[in-house]
């Protein structure tokens, strides 16, 4: 009940404010325009994204397979490998390692699996410090926010509100409103501390198990660095990203970019298969490489719901949905939001914590029709739905049932009911019209934004039936 | 901790029933394959539209065109690898003491970390391939020319060979036979370093290079 509250309220002030409505509706308007310039034949997209579907999806049904080959490929590399069930055990693992070498310092390249950690105040709270090296995510760590969408994340703040921050951290940098001067003093502080950091982090888009080879696609420059000068590299995943053959990989990194922010390419395309090797003068001496689990093998047990697991994080489903565009990322409450977000994380969380995410959609389809990989989010919202009504406790997902009322069950059976008879319905119709002026309207939140509709005078049937229809 | 967790993951993802819905259509996807020509300015564009430089020269006039840029940039000193695969023809060429000072030093770069974060303005390297569908340069960092080298300094020279220009990601993996041979660190790099985290305007050099000049090899 308490998430149901916060999520209400949370949507009441993203809709009350008129600079947030207006920066997300530009920023999707032109990541939007930027991926279809990306995709000018339509064919040929709809043939990558049905082979990129098939790529995820034949990952996935070989899963345990390989991540067992992964394994074996990354430890052939010297790569060390570390399984976490939950968020507790892969924060537990990661302070290991920064206390094994006595590490004060962890630069962190992108990563949204390290934010479902929640590591930074995990490693805060044991006095290690963390540091965002992504812009956006170095400017929402000054804010202290958490990201509002998965690529862009400080999409809801204009270029004054960095500014202030800037300002407000930085008293003795001069003030500057100008991107490319903001750009500029972020780059001068993030120098010194991967100069001096001891340990880097980063996420993985794709862990090839064929090559042992951990993926990162960024822009700035920070992934690269988090990889290449700390001399411990810690890499964090969750189990699903795996992909069978480095062949899989150039037709997820296109669609990837293109569908993200509709660039052919970004600018770096980071392919990390070990530490240092003898002979070599630098890279990281040790490269770990943490699975995360927490709630995705349950979520593989259904054969609907396992899609779920083919995202490829690109955020494409947020950019061009009319909900998320409206309350934006912080509203979900989630580390995903938007459309993506509402189908994982009610699985992670139970449907008893998050059940109103996947009842917050149009089910317009949007999402589906842009998803790379073709996740056809709107049937899982749908079925979701569904799980968090239904009553026979067969199924893997948490919280089934949690959303069910007896008024509502009462309602659908007496329709049912009504419905299975003709007596029986054409009765009740004509009750209705004989009592419409005596009846209720009122038909929850739909009704208090609408004028309620009136019942007819006459039925569909006698009208009919007056103008000569037979009948029979 | 790790142990028991790998064997209970492993075990929940084994004990589901088959039945995935893997879309099983064959797919043919169209790739592209230009000739040289037209390879070479689709690279060209697609790389100058992230704002890097390409130069497209005659294979024995490289370095010249390497002299004119750096003169041009001011820049007061040049890494370079003495034992990597363009040191001769850059030694060679270099000898005018009015160009910038060539350095190298083959320590690890743990024993010199200060000097190239703060104080070397550019480095020159090879590029093992190129691509031309994104404007890709393809790199293999190693003992001679390492990771860092095309990472921190501000100003990155990339000397590729126009015969090793691929139209696709793809070609190249296949090509190259890369699943059998992947080095430490395998790197496609498109352009200067840049971000649009700022109320979605483009800036260029966050962390990377802030600029990224191409000298392309091709005989006409």
């Amino acid at each position: 009940m308490q998430q149901r509250v916060d999520f209400h309220s949370r949507i009441e002030q993203a809709l009350g404010n008129p600079q947030l409505k207006a920066s997300l509706r530009s920023a999707m308007d032109g990541l939007m325009a930027n991926r279809k310039a990306c995709f000018p034949d339509a064919d040929a997209l709809e043939a990558l994204r049905l082979r990129g579907a098939q790529i995820r999806a034949n990952a996935l049904s070989k899963l345990p397979q390989l991540l067992l080959q992964l394994e074996q490929r990354c430890t052939q590399n010297g790569i060390r490998v570390h399984w976490a069930e939950s968020v507790d055990e892969a924060n537990g693992i990661v302070l290991g390692i920064m206390r094994e070498h006595q590490a004060e310092l962890l630069i962190k390249g992108k990563s949204m699996v390290s934010e479902e950690m929640d590591l930074n105040r995990f490693l805060e709270a044991q006095g290690i410090e963390c540091l965002e090296s992504d812009l956006g995510e170095y400017i929402l760590q000054l804010a202290g926010e958490p990201p509002s969408h998965i690529v862009a994340p400080a999409i809801h703040k204009t270029r004054q509100d960095i500014a202030r921050l800037f300002k407000e951290k930085f008293p003795d940098i001069p003030y500057s409103d100008d991107v490319d001067t903001l750009t500029r003093n972020a780059r001068g502080i993030l120098r010194k501390k991967f100069y001096a950091a001891s340990a880097g982090l980063s996420g993985v888009n794709f862990a090839v198990a064929e090559s042992g080879t951990l993926c990162l696609v960024e822009n700035e420059g920070n992934g690269r660095m988090c990889t290449t000068v700390p001399p411990v590299h810690i890499a964090v995943t969750g189990i699903e990203k795996v992909v069978e053959k480095l062949a899989h990989v150039p037709p997820l990194l296109k669609l990837l970019t293109r569908s993200a922010t509709g660039q052919h390419i970004t600018t770096y395309f980071n392919m990390i298969s070990g530490p240092r090797r003898t002979g070599e003068k630098d890279g990281p001496k040790e490269v770990h490489l943490v699975l995360l689990d927490n709630g995705r093998s349950r979520i593989y047990e259904d054969n609907e719901l396992v899609n779920t697991l083919r995202c490829i994080r690109c955020g494409a489903c947020m950019n061009h949905c009319p909900i998320y565009t409206r309350i934006g990322g912080h509203a979900y409450g989630t580390t995903i939001p938007g459309p993506i977000g509402s189908i994982l994380e009610p699985q992670k969380a139970g449907l008893d914590n998050l059940g109103e995410l996947p009842v917050a959609s149009t089910l317009c389809g949007a999402c589906a029709e842009v998803c790379p990989v073709r996740i056809p989010i709107p049937t899982l919202l749908n079925r979701l739905r569904y799980e968090r009504i239904r009553s026979d406790h067969d199924g893997a997902t948490h919280g089934q049932g949690s959303g069910r009322t007896r008024k509502e069950a009462a309602i659908w059976k007496a329709w049912s009911w009504l419905h299975r008879s003709p007596v029986r319905y054409r009765l009740a119709l004509t009750l209705a019209t004989r009592l419409r002026k005596i009846l209720p309207l009122g038909l929850g939140p739909w009704t208090r934004v609408r004028k309620p509709p009136r019942i007819a005078a006459k039925n569909l049937h006698r009208r009919a039936r007056e103008e000569g229809f037979n009948d029979r | 901790m790790t142990d028991k967790a790998r064997d209970a993951i492993l075990q929940r993802l084994r004990n589901r029933q088959p039945g995935f819905d893997t879309p099983s259509q064959r797919v043919a996807i169209e790739t592209p394959s230009w000739p040289m020509e037209a390879r070479i300015a689709q690279f060209k564009s697609m790389l100058e539209s992230v704002r890097a430089e390409v130069h497209v020269v005659e294979p024995e006039n490289w370095t010249d065109c390497l002299k004119t840029l750096v003169a041009e940039k001011q820049i007061n000193n040049l890494l370079y690898a003495k034992q990597g695969p363009l040191a001769e023809a850059i030694e060679a060429a270099w000898g005018d003491t009015l160009l910038p000072e060539l350095v190298c030093d083959e320590r690890p770069v743990d024993e010199w970390k200060e000097e190239i974060f703060f104080q070397t303005d550019a480095a020159v390297t090879s590029a093992r391939a190129a691509i031309a569908e994104t404007g890709s340069l393809v790199l293999w960092p190693d003992a001679f020319e390492p990771r860092t080298w095309s990472l921190v300094p501000p100003v990155h020279f990339v000397i590729v060979d126009g015969e090793k220009l691929y139209n696709t990601f793809a070609e190249v993996v296949e090509a190259e036979q890369w699943a059998r041979q992947m080095p430490t660190n395998a790197l496609l790099v498109s352009g200067p370093s840049k971000s649009a985290d700022i109320q979605q305007t483009l800036a260029y050099g966050v962390h990377g290079p802030t600029e990224l000049i191409v000298i392309l090899k091709a005989s006409s």
